[in-house]
């Protein structure tokens, strides 16, 4: 029972998803967003806000993100990893 | 599965390390130009963002249905990677759009989808932090409804107007493309496992520790 109510939930998405994909509730007709992406040698003319400095925020960003992330689990982990030391040793 | 945590972390620092030179290898998009290299980490960042979504929607069905309480662990764990990597997404998207939409923020399904997803992973992880007694059984229903939403978020760019790229674009991405985007999806994989497993250790260390102290107190 539970199994079928799990799978009924997951396949509602699915199914509802699957059902928009084959384009049954897009009928306006709309410009399309990029299908594939064409790789070029040079960047194309017309830049006018200098990209590298946004590609670098953008990349700078995440290491600081995850850097941040990785120390405050450590940090986390230590202080229980001690509280639970002393608590296991004064048990004893 | 431990054991795998710190190699992990120290090949996919590596790894990141290297990235910024094999992404700037790469060919430049025709229509965007340079901010296009934004893709090679916002993409794994963004899928891994979903996946999250997964794991914490299926291990709190666990907890939900079969009482499973050491999978609850494993959601918590999933619900806050999930907030990190959707607040990467939710900035390295904009970023990217400011210069090839010239807008920061348009409210299409795909954007406002996964919004809505992110901000479900802030209020699990309010809701566990402050919500008292029973916050647990009402948290996992909540993380059921953010696992619905990911087919939708997936599929919204080839269904609705927008000006994201659609799914299409990976499967038919060049060769030159495509090794720097795998690259760097396997190098965040890496990382998102060895973080997963050290966050769902921290949690389930946690419960080990209530439960010592509840132990202590009835004695």
């Amino acid at each position: 029972m539970k199994i079928v109510l799990l799978l009924a939930m997951l396949m509602i998405p699915v199914t509802l998803a699957a059902d928009l994909s084959t384009g049954a509730v897009a009928s306006v007709e709309q410009p399309q967003p990029p299908a594939g992406f064409e790789a070029v040698d040079d960047i194309p003319p017309g830049e006018q806000i200098p990209a590298i400095n946004i590609v670098a925020a953008a990349y700078g960003f995440v290491w600081l993100a995850l850097l941040g992330y990785v120390w405050s689990l450590a940090r986390r982990l230590k202080t229980v990893e001690a509280e639970l030391g002393d608590l296991e040793s004064r048990k004893r | 599965m431990q054991k795998l945590t710190t190699p992990f972390i120290v090949l996919s620092a590596g790894m990141l390390l290297v990235a910024p030179w094999i992404i700037n290898a790469a060919p430049y998009e025709s229509t965007m130009g340079l901010v296009q290299k934004v893709f090679y980490f916002h993409f794994p960042v963004a899928i891994l963002f979903l996946v999250s979504a997964i794991i914490c929607g299926v291990n709190s069905a666990r907890v939900l249905f079969w009482k499973n309480e050491r999978a609850d662990g494993w959601a918590v764990a999933a619900a806050e990677l999930g907030f990190v990597l959707g607040a990467l997404t939710l900035v390295t998207g904009p970023l990217w759009a400011r210069k090839a939409w010239g807008v920061w923020w348009v409210w299409d399904a795909r954007l406002t989808m996964s919004l809505v997803l992110f901000l479900t992973f802030a209020a699990y992880m309010l809701l566990r932090r402050y919500g008292g007694p029973g916050s647990d059984r009402l948290g996992a229903g909540m993380a059921l409804f953010g696992m619905v939403n990911v087919p939708f978020i997936y599929v919204s760019v080839n269904v609705w107007r927008t000006l994201h790229p659609m799914t299409s674009v990976v499967p038919t991405l060049p060769t030159d493309m495509g090794i720097p985007l795998w690259f760097c999806f396997a190098a965040f994989t890496m990382l998102f496992v060895a973080l997963l497993n050290l966050r769902a250790t921290l949690e389930h260390q946690r419960t080990r520790l209530e439960a010592l102290y509840l132990a202590q107190d009835e004695a």
